[in-house]
């Protein structure tokens, strides 16, 4: 019997050798991993690191305030200042280990709180909505050269996100919950594309996607609706997959929605811990998936915007400015809180109402994309980042 | 059988069924010029749905029913939430609308109408997202996209701007004028509320129903116009139990939140009062020469080239100015061009575009729609939920990676094995692709090792693909 792994083994002398150059096949020597994971509905970024040491934070979160670090369910406590979700355990041990790092009070250029915009912005890399039409991090793809091989970045998800789209070629997967094509079927397709390029270069791409998740048993049937805590757990377990393939991409990006708790947010315990629980599983799957790589890894996980500082009418939060952002992984200077803390009483808030942002999302991609995988300052300002002189990359992100 | 007849009934129309090409092949120009007006009477499925005016009316009751008795359950549990009903009345329509659409657009026998519908929704798009849309966004494209794809672009889109669909899904609702009544008053009251213009419909407008990004307008320009088409809202009571004046669920002017006074919007002064003032806006800007040049350049795109021939858009554009926005003259200047009938396969069709000709193919479209919608998504374009005001590109860039032509293969073998058995691949392939087959695809149909396989390696093929 033919199998997948033949197909793709033979296609380079193959009758596809004509569009399938060898070169395709050129592993990638960098060590250097990262994924971004992208929450989708604005993270409430004082439930993923509260300032139970702010003086306002109980009396402006109310019944929303988590319990300070010691107490029943308390906080993880990060330092005097903040303490993480108890959901977040696994984070913590990554942030014990000094390989995690929170960043607070942080937002992207956007001020207004729209979902669609601020995700626009927040992968646009530009200043504002609509400004560009491809993705930051497609643009950072350019100067890396083939030291990180020929596919280098993958899209969990059938759709690319913004963030990825652009001229630089991506790969995408996502689980499915059809049936396979018979592999007569998927050769003979081979075959038939062989003399298009566009299907020819997509189905290759495809198909060597299917190979390194099939080596993970039960990854194709994964079911649940998008955003689904196991669905986000599973997708991670694919991604270590990926990114621990020797030919495999080294960068990755995925999405996990149902951040948007205008009700019944819940504490220590509710929707929003459920999410966060799930994230945290998801993180140290992936951590443990990727294995001796994780030493070379970097996680980002960020959200559009955060959430109002007061509870609103039915037990949640509404729309607001600034969040928290987690960076984790073996590669990452952690241990610490990265904040220039605005405070919380209500003439520190942005228009009386949210956390008032101090850090800009692109000043810390710029830490990462510059320090851990190489793209030069210049690039990082002129074409990944138009117009952000104002957000200074972040430094000392990385271990040395 | 000429070319032009493949282009016709795949390009233009939405895939051909079996037996079409014999009728377009006499004159398939004459028979797209045919089909302008549409079918004389509304194709039955769409018939058979209620107007999104009750259904507004009564999921906003329900919503708000229900809001009331969890306000009244057991206030220490917050996760106890009474049965909803709700969710599943949302959800029926919803499929009800899917249903209808696939039925309509796989037995159409006006496909290139039909798709101008399909077109014209997806410029004015509304995305699903947020209740009470998914109840009302298939009615949005019935009521105010349908009647006037071939009419003048003025009254397409004041009808787009002023469905209860668009108003909720950009807020327009929410938007109060500074100096109007209801502004007055509430800023009086409370200095700290969040009272005021909600610029999103007048950006939308500018930006992605008219004159484009670079259409030559400025914020000020946006902050004007939201102030123009302020109390643009929708009649009844909303999900709050606000507001009782106005026919419920249809498009209401509410006067105490409109900004009164003359405006001007670039360059042009607007002395109109009330609801005449937006309006009179939205017909200069249907004229304005960046809409022309915005609309001609994505008609272009759609049914030449992703990128689309300047001089075709150029002379799109001056006839759509000559004739005042007339859609018509403009879907005829398009028709009469060289560019769209030089090559068979121009576009690789959207995962829409793609299930709607399988099942044109097969003259089969799933009793439960429940399959159309997962197969869509699957594919990455969810029906009825492009994610944003701007729609589905109609360039491949977002929806046609590697993973999405995975998923289309795995489709395609799936609907290969459901109605294989009806089907001879070579005949099929001969009845929907004609000479837009080629050598190799024929070659791989007839060599199959089984007539699933031969369906498959058809659906599958870069020939089904484009368009």
């Amino acid at each position: 019997m033919i199998t997948r792994r033949d197909i793709i083994k033979t296609a380079g002398a193959g009758a596809a050798a004509s569009v399938w150059p060898t070169a395709l096949f050129a592993k990638p020597d960098t060590d250097a991993r990262f994924v971004l994971v992208i929450l989708r509905g604005a993270a409430d970024g004082l439930s993923i690191a509260a300032p139970y040491g702010d003086g306002n934070y109980l009396g402006v979160r109310g019944e929303l305030a988590l319990p300070s670090p010691g107490r029943a369910d308390g906080l993880l406590k990060l330092d005097g200042m903040f303490g993480l979700h108890p959901s977040l355990a696994g984070v913590y041990e990554e942030f014990e280990k000094k390989q995690a790092l929170i960043v607070h009070a942080i937002a992207s250029p956007y001020r207004e709180r729209s979902h669609f915009d601020g995700q626009d912005v927040l992968e646009n890399g530009g200043s504002g909505a609509g400004l560009l039409r491809d993705g930051w991090l497609n643009r950072a793809l350019a100067p890396l050269g083939n030291s990180f091989g020929n596919e280098k970045a993958i899209a969990m998800a059938t759709n690319t996100p913004l963030v990825l789209r652009g001229e630089n070629s991506v790969t995408s997967w996502a689980p499915s919950q059809l049936p396979d094509a018979e592999e007569s079927t998927i050769q003979r397709l081979q075959d038939l594309y062989a003399e298009d390029e566009f299907f020819a270069t997509r189905l290759m791409q495809a198909l060597k996607s299917q190979e390194l998740a099939n080596d993970e048993p039960g990854m194709q049937r994964t079911r649940g609706r998008s955003g689904n805590a196991d669905q986000v757990r599973n997708m991670m377990v694919a991604t270590a997959r990926f990114l621990s393939a020797d030919d495999g991409p080294r960068i990755a990006v995925l999405e996990a929605g149902g951040w948007d708790t205008h009700q019944n947010q819940g504490t220590t315990a509710g929707s929003l811990a459920n999410r966060l629980a799930g994230l945290d599983a998801a993180l140290i799957a992936l951590r443990d998936g990727l294995g001796s790589t994780w030493s070379d890894t970097v996680v980002a996980v960020v959200t559009e915007f955060g959430r109002t500082v007061h509870v609103n009418g039915t037990r949640g939060t509404d729309h607001g400015t600034a969040t928290a952002a987690i960076l984790l992984g073996g590669a990452v200077s952690g241990g610490r809180v990265l904040a220039d803390w605005p405070g919380l009483a209500k003439s520190d808030l942005y228009e009386g109402r949210d956390l008032m942002p101090t850090a800009d999302t692109r000043s810390l991609f710029k830490g990462i994309l510059a320090d851990h995988l190489g793209v030069p300052d210049a690039m990082l300002e002129r074409s990944v980042f138009p117009d952000s002189a104002g957000a200074k990359k972040t430094q000392d992100l990385i271990r040395a | 059988m000429k070319k032009t007849t493949v282009i016709a009934t795949n390009r233009f129309g939405l895939g051909a069924r079996p037996g079409d090409f014999d009728s377009v092949d006499r004159n398939p120009q004459t028979w797209l010029l045919d089909q302008l007006q549409g079918p004389s009477r509304l194709p039955a499925d769409i018939r058979k749905l209620p107007p999104s005016s009750s259904v507004l009316t009564d999921v906003q009751a329900l919503r708000r029913e229900e809001r009331q008795r969890r306000k009244s359950a057991d206030s220490d549990n917050p996760d106890m939430v009474p049965v909803e009903k709700y969710g599943q009345v949302a959800r029926s329509h919803f499929m009800d609308q899917v249903a209808a659409r696939y039925r309509t657009a796989a037995a159409s026998d006006h496909p290139f109408h039909e798709r101008l519908v399909h077109f014209w929704s997806n410029h004015f798009a509304i995305s699903a997202d947020e209740q009470p849309l998914p109840t009302i966004t298939g009615l949005f494209e019935n009521e105010a996209i349908r009647p006037h794809v071939a009419g003048k672009f003025a009254n397409l889109l004041i009808a787009a701007e002023q469905h209860p669909a668009m108003i909720l899904f950009l807020d327009n609702q929410r938007s109060i004028g500074p100096n109007s009544q209801f502004g007055k008053r509430a800023n009086r009251r409370n200095k700290d509320r969040n009272v005021g213009l909600n610029e999103n419909l007048a950006r939308e407008i500018l930006e992605l129903h008219t004159l484009g990004v670079a259409g030559g307008y400025t914020q000020e320009d946006v902050t004007t116009f939201a102030k123009v088409i302020t109390g643009w809202s929708i009649g009844g009571t909303n999900e709050n139990g606000r507001f009782a004046e106005g026919d419920p669920g249809k498009f209401e002017f509410r006067e105490s939140f409109h900004e009164p006074g003359k405006k001007t919007l670039l360059g042009k002064s607007y002395r109109q009062r009330d609801v005449d003032q937006g309006e009179a806006v939205l017909r200069d800007l249907a004229l304005h020469p960046s809409t022309a040049k915005f609309v001609a350049t994505k008609l272009a795109r759609h049914f030449v080239a992703d990128a689309p021939p300047t001089g075709l858009v150029d002379t799109l554009a001056a006839t759509y100015l000559e004739s005042d926005g007339d859609l018509s003259a403009v879907y005829q200047a398009l028709i009469q061009a060289d560019e769209p009938w030089r090559e068979v396969h121009a576009k690789y069709k959207t995962p829409h575009e793609f299930v709607v000709s399988t099942f044109r193919a097969f003259n089969h479209v799933p009793d439960d729609a429940r399959f159309i919608v997962r197969a869509l998504d699957l594919m990455g374009q969810t029906t009825f939920r492009p994610g944003s005001p701007e729609g589905w590109p109609d360039t491949a860039e977002q929806w046609g990676g590697a993973d999405g032509l995975y998923k289309r293969i795995e489709w395609c073998n799936t609907v290969a094995r459901v109605v294989g058995s009806k089907a001879r691949p070579v005949e099929l392939g001969n009845a929907v692709l004609g000479p837009g087959m080629s050598a190799a695809t024929r070659k791989s149909i007839a060599r199959a090792e089984s007539e699933v396989q031969g369906l498959t390696l058809l659906l599958a093929s870069p020939d089904f693909q484009r368009r």
